[in-house]
């Protein structure tokens, strides 16, 4: 839902970092997120076009998004666990409930690609 | 062609000030609690009970949620508890700097308990740390049995459940067996109260609990 105002900080960030490297075009645009975060690629993608369409720096610029699956470790077994999408976070090893989620919360800018002219 | 690696994360402003707010809240004590449900589930009306309850015990304040209006902040008002209101304008979440800004105006003595009534939505105010003690989730018959399912990261987030609104489960399909068995795999932990507003059903268990964790911070405290 706030996934337009996520995108305005991705784009903002870019851009400081963009003018601090004498970076004049911006071609790709790397995003980590977690099946466990509520931020949807669907929608960060729809907002990625919004707004690098009307900003120079960002002209043909492409979005990747890289989805993380939630893993989890149980206390018990200590097993490393993938959830799927049914959201059972139960071990499928030892059948404990105590898990601890390690991965799938991601919501970070990895990286971006550019030319200096 | 440069690649320039940020490995920025894109909460990180928020988490930075929800951890100033936190040992802002530890500083004196107290127990913040983090309310969260979709609109119409009854945060308000829970709120306005669990006042009465408390009342006289423990010195309260709430800091009210919405996009618009002041509506909720007067009906806090009164029941005589102090109470900050913030409007989002729009935004579908609280953030941790709104917060921190709407707790130094609250007036008054040193509380031990404070009510973060969040912005009605399942979806984003799960993302954003207040810095609260531990999250509640209210949901209400009406809204159906899916909901831990379809917001499993709320559900997941929560350290208690209140299922508000249970005096109309017979006019429901609400499945109480269902709810409980998709909870089980979510969150194991949560305890679940069946609450309502309403006819006051299970207030007084709910309140019985949060007694309890608001005890034990003061133990920790000292």
């Amino acid at each position: 839902m706030h996934e337009l105002s996520l995108m305005q900080s991705v784009m903002d960030i870019v851009k400081d970092s963009a003018t601090q490297n004498n970076i004049k075009r911006v071609n790709k645009v790397k995003l980590v997120v977690g099946k466990f975060s509520m931020a949807l690629p669907d929608s960060l993608h729809f907002a990625f076009e919004a707004i690098s369409g009307v900003e120079e720096l960002f002209q043909g610029a492409v979005l990747e998004i890289e989805a993380k699956e939630i893993l989890c470790r149980c206390q018990q077994c200590q097993q490393t666990i993938q959830i799927e999408d049914t959201y059972h976070f139960i071990c499928s090893g030892c059948g404990s409930n105590q898990l601890e989620i390690i991965q799938g919360r991601e919501l970070y800018l990895d990286y971006y690609e550019g030319d200096e002219n | 062609m440069v690649q320039v690696r940020l490995e920025s994360n894109l909460l990180g402003a928020n988490e930075l000030l929800a951890r100033k707010n936190r040992s802002a809240f530890s500083c004196q004590g107290l127990l913040v609690v983090n309310l969260m449900s979709s609109p119409g589930s009854g945060k308000t009306t829970i709120l306005e009970k669990t006042i009465e309850y408390l009342d006289g015990n423990l010195k309260l304040g709430v800091i009210e949620g919405d996009l618009y209006t002041d509506q909720d902040a007067q009906r806090i008002e009164q029941k005589g508890v102090q109470v900050i209101q913030i409007n989002t304008e729009g935004a579908c979440h609280l953030d941790a700097g709104m917060v921190g800004k709407a707790f130094e105006e609250l007036p008054g003595e040193k509380l031990d308990l404070l009510f973060i009534e969040n912005v009605g939505n399942l979806v984003c105010p799960a993302e954003f740390d207040l810095g609260e003690d531990f999250k509640v989730v209210v949901i209400s018959t009406t809204e159906g049995n899916d909901k831990p399912l379809k917001y499993p990261l709320i559900f997941r987030e929560a350290r208690v459940i209140l299922l508000n609104k249970i005096d109309l489960l017979a006019y429901t399909n609400f499945s109480l067996e269902r709810f409980r068995q998709d909870l089980a795999q979510i969150n194991p932990s949560a305890p679940v109260f069946l609450v309502s507003g309403t006819t006051g059903e299970g207030i007084a268990e709910w309140n019985e609990w949060l007694l309890g964790e608001v005890r034990s911070k003061e133990l920790n405290h000292r």
